[in-house]
């Protein structure tokens, strides 16, 4: 099927011009990039606006986009479950592309993919109006095991329990996990003919060891990786290109980096199918040929364009259920930009500013997920155009490189939202999360659910007195934390080893190193609400009110309390406490191929479900109204402003949450400064306070709550308006009205 | 650090932090209790009285704003001062600025000017920025608007401009009461004889306090009065410009 090229003439010619070495002998894109990228340091002027081309195919693609909000999917391909080389090859405008391949033989339409579970392929199609094929439905129900099917097998009871209760939650128990990135990178710089024949030798490393059964299983992946390798090959085969061998220009380069994720979207619908850090990698060529003048810069910013719509036009099958907790149709697809090298220069080229440009020249998008490394040693310029596109369009979000680098290098992506990765060195286990609000009513009603009143935590003497006492609660919080952190990792350890063996990311982890480093992703939800709610029990008196089973169902607080967002250390060292102590207690749990415990305080947009599967809380909030989002605090409750609020986020230790903390912020365009072209500025300033004050994310919004009620009303005026949520950013106008109403009432850090 | 030998107490009404409104950059701004003017726009009618702030000492002020020293400045902002009237109360504002300067903050100082006369030559080098609010330059339509005289600001004004000290000019426009073009004429030819005015910034009248008015009881007579729309505060802005003013 493929043939292996050796470096030979043709790899030559690819890599004429390049500098260093190690990269030539070894699979090693950091070492090719920090040998010859540019830094660039100046500012936006060299940039253009999109070409003719550009416009024609994006019109001809976002035409589509009306219908497919109007029905949901615009199409799918109901019996045909997809693989890398499943579907004949597909074109929005064949004449136009610059950049070629669809995961279907046509635009948005969608494929299934049963092998995370069948299930939800067919909840899918159902919600859609669409029948599952039969013939699909026999081989996935009958003869092919899912990693659903598998890990529902191996679930106890007490899992079973946690998971139903809704305090463990969101679980890729029947999708695909994602937050995998694949280094698609090296399929332009190698080409697979190379990526095979190292993998082929990582595999004959394993021959001398014993066949005991991880050894078995890593020739098995390896085995897959080489396979699925040979399938991108004949995938981009039908495309009429040759990734056999490395990328001989920055088109050519490109095409290859995208045919390489393409592979990964046409094989996984993972929750987060992100890309990786690409855009100082794809520089590299971009220079090379415009030195060489091949290209020149509204060619290079129409490959890029033509890049990003490919990369805008991702689409799963997705359940209701899904969407309720994940809301817009997400992909994730991450892209890392910036940052500051372990050697002191930037990792800014003219391609970072490039794909920020994208969000003008095609208008603003949620997707691809544009993740800006930030740093306050970022050049000026980079910062100051990074602000203007946020307060423009609300599609940006920041994520510390002073915390990252140090850890996991300065070859770092984040995965999803806020998961750091060194990119083909290490992966995640998603882990979703875990409620940390409902926990504690646990820990008031003796393990019992306060919704259904059904024991789910193990039996233990609940809280009996007429007002909560603290020490009381916080001995029986920590008693049930220690199990959920328990039935947590254990879970996770099941649906992990199920989805390896029936729904393995082979050509994600074609495009790492073996081995492969794992983290073990826990999450936590419900932080403010937990500690807002432990607060008012320590700092005011908090009388229960409890049902005639002596279910504690509601409570009401005498006197004030300190809240979380408000930079006091009162009650922001109770949220530092908790994050520490749940953290500690994951890792006392062994995980699935000994992959390193990590933790996140994200929701994502969960925290509206969550919020609706918890009951009345200590500090005031009523039952089923939503979570702040990720580690925000309540909204309404952070009455100091953004700065304020920031600070006590900024306090949660990354080390005790390596998966990232993220922060949704939403600040008034007056709130950034009574003087417009003063704006971009003070939010630069803002972001490197915070990132200096230890701050590790910040999603930025700059809207006013006028626009987004507007927006309810009229959706049909809004088609572009992107907001960020936790960790991603959706249109507006495709969230759910329960969504559109959390996002409305957030603070807003506005001014009087 | 505690340079004061007798504890210096103050009211204060409450601290937040802005960006770009009270200042250059993300600011602590300290809003003080007390005010001799009762303007009839007032946004913060829960600032007028004295005996409605919490007692501070300056060392408590401090002890809050240090939390924040490290992210205003990276920020490129620092500490304002308002109210209320910041110079109802002379004594604990000097002692905050000058505290606020020995952390090297960047002060600013928000006043009506109306109580110009009670900041000492040393508050006022310790403030590196007023920000002037001039509620109108008609004698009579200051009075009815804010029933105080006008002469006290100007006059301020004009010796802030001996001092050299930067100024900001704050000019809040209320249709029927400060768009008159006369009026803004006059103010933007005085203003440009000032060469202490780096910049004005016109802010449009809101409603957003028409709450406060009602949990006080007081009655908001501006109630019905409209926003000014976008022509007018260009018209406006154009008019400061034309004197050669940075109007925004």
């Amino acid at each position: 099927m493929t043939a292996t090229v050796p470096a030979g003439p043709r790899t030559a010619d690819a890599w004429r011009q390049f500098a260093g070495s190690g990269w030539r002998e070894r699979i090693d894109v950091r070492d090719f990039i920090q040998a010859n990228y540019t830094p660039y340091e100046g500012d936006a002027a060299f940039l253009t606006g999109p070409t003719d081309r550009t416009r024609a195919v994006w019109e001809k693609v976002s035409a589509l986009f009306p219908e497919e909000r109007r029905r949901g999917i615009l199409d799918v391909d109901t019996a045909t479950p997809s693989t890398i080389t499943s579907h004949a090859p597909g074109y929005i405008d064949r004449d136009r592309e610059l950049v070629v391949g669809l995961q279907t033989d046509a635009p948005l339409k969608r494929a299934i993919m049963p092998g995370g579970g069948l299930r939800m392929v067919e909840n899918g199609l159902r919600a859609y109006g669409y029948e599952t094929d039969p013939f699909v439905s026999k081989v996935f129900g009958t003869y092919r095991k899912t990693h659903n099917d598998g890990v529902f097998d191996a679930y106890t009871p007490a899992m079973r329990a946690a998971r139903k209760a809704g305090i463990i939650t969101g679980l890729p128990d029947a999708y695909g996990r994602g937050r995998i990135i694949g280094d698609y990178r090296r399929v332009a710089l190698y080409g697979t003919g190379r990526l095979i024949e190292a993998k082929r030798a990582e595999r004959a490393l394993l021959d001398a060891r014993p066949s005991t059964a991880d050894v078995v299983r890593d020739r098995e992946e390896l085995a897959e990786q080489i396979r699925a390798l040979g399938e991108l090959a004949e995938m981009a085969a039908s495309y009429g290109c040759d990734v056999t061998r490395p990328a001989t220009t920055a088109h050519e380069a490109v095409q290859w980096l995208y045919l390489g994720f393409l592979a990964a979207v046409k094989e996984q619908n993972g929750a987060a199918m992100s890309l990786g850090r690409t855009s100082t990698f794809l520089d590299v060529y971009l220079q090379r040929d415009l030195d060489e003048g091949i290209l020149d810069e509204s060619r290079a910013q129409e490959l890029i364009d033509d890049f990003v719509i490919k990369l805008r036009i991702v689409r799963f099958l997705r359940t209701p259920e899904y969407d309720a907790l994940f809301s817009g149709d997400p992909t994730w697809v991450t892209e890392s930009i910036g940052g500051i090298g372990t050697d002191g220069r930037t990792l800014v080229t003219r391609t970072s500013f490039r794909f920020l440009q994208t969000l003008y020249n095609l208008g603003p998008a949620p997707e691809p997920n544009l993740t800006v490394l930030w740093s306050p040693r970022l050049p000026d310029g980079f910062k100051e155009f990074c602000a203007q596109v946020s307060i423009d369009t609300s599609a940006v979000q920041y994520e510390s490189d002073e915390l990252m680098r140090p850890r996991t290098g300065d070859d770092t992506a984040i995965a999803c939202c806020v998961s750091a990765m060194a990119v083909g060195k290490q992966m995640q286990f998603f882990g979703a999360r875990v409620n940390l609000a409902k926990a504690l009513l646990y820990a008031v009603n003796g393990g019992r659910d306060e919704m259904t009143g059904e024991q789910v935590a193990p039996e233990t003497p609940p809280l009996t007195g007429e007002y909560l006492d603290y020490d009381e609660l916080s001995a029986a919080y920590d008693r049930v934390l220690d199990w959920l952190a328990q039935t947590y990792v254990d879970a996770l350890n099941v649906i992990h080893y199920m989805h390896d063996k029936y729904a393995y990311e082979r050509i994600e982890m074609a495009l790492h190193d073996h081995p492969v480093h794992r983290f073990m992703a826990c999450g936590i939800a419900g932080l403010s609400v937990a500690v807002d709610s432990l607060s008012a029990v320590k700092h005011a008196r908090v009388k229960v009110f409890r049902d005639a089973t002596g279910l504690a169902v509601d409570f009401k607080t005498e006197g004030e309390f300190p809240a979380y967002g408000n930079n006091d250390d009162r009650v922001d060292a109770l949220a530092v406490d908790l994050v520490e102590s749940f953290m500690a207690k994951v890792r006392r749990h062994p995980t699935y191929r000994d992959a390193e415990h990590t933790q996140s305080v994200l929701t994502i947009t969960s925290n509206v479900v969550y919020g609706k599967h918890t009951g009345n809380t200590p500090d005031g909030r009523r039952a089923g109204a939503p979570f702040a989002p990720g580690a925000n605090p309540m909204n309404g409750r952070d009455r100091h402003g953004v700065a304020a609020s920031a600070l006590s986020v900024a306090k949660l230790p990354y080390e005790a949450a390596r998966d990232g903390i993220s922060l949704t912020t939403t600040i008034t365009p007056e709130g950034l400064g009574h003087v417009p072209a003063e704006r971009a500025g003070h939010l630069v300033g803002i972001l490197d306070a915070y990132m200096s004050s230890g701050g590790f994310h910040m999603n930025v919004n700059v809207l006013d709550r006028a626009t987004l009620e507007d927006a309810m009303e009229h959706p049909e005026r809004y088609p572009e308006l992107t907001v960020r949520v936790s960790g991603y950013a959706v249109n507006f106008v495709r969230l759910t009205r329960e969504q559109q109403l959390d996002v409305i009432s957030r603070t807003f850090h506005g001014s009087l | 650090m505690n340079t004061t030998v007798e504890p210096v107490t103050g009211r204060i009404h409450s601290w937040d932090l802005s960006t770009g409104v009270d200042g250059p950059g993300t600011r602590f701004v300290l809003f003080l209790s007390g005010c001799p003017l009762r303007c009839l726009y007032c946004a913060n009618p829960d600032t007028w009285h004295m005996r409605d702030g919490e007692p501070a000492t300056v060392d408590e002020v401090m002890a809050e704003i240090e939390k924040y020293r490290g992210f205003v400045t990276t920020a490129g902002g620092g500490v304002t001062l308002t109210g209320g009237e910041a110079l109802l109360q002379p004594v604990f504002t000097a002692a905050l600025l000058r505290r606020c300067k020995e952390l090297g903050l960047h002060t600013a100082l928000d006043t009506s000017g109306f109580l110009g006369a009670r900041a000492t030559d040393e508050l006022l080098a310790d403030t590196d920025l007023v920000l002037l609010d001039v509620k109108s330059f008609d004698a009579r339509t200051y009075r009815k608007l804010t029933g105080g005289d006008l002469a006290p600001t100007l006059d301020f004004a004009a010796r802030l401009d001996r001092l050299g000290k930067r100024v900001w000019i704050r000019y809040v426009l209320v249709p029927g009461w400060t768009d008159d073009e006369d009026a803004v004429e006059g103010l933007a030819g005085f203003l440009s004889g000032l060469g202490c005015v780096e910049r004005v910034d016109i802010l449009p009248f809101h409603k957003l306090g028409a709450a406060k008015y009602e949990a006080l009881g007081v009655p908001f007579t501006l109630r019905d009065t409209p926003v000014p729309d976008r022509a007018l505060v260009e018209r406006v802005r154009a008019q400061f410009r034309g004197h050669g003013l940075a109007a925004h």
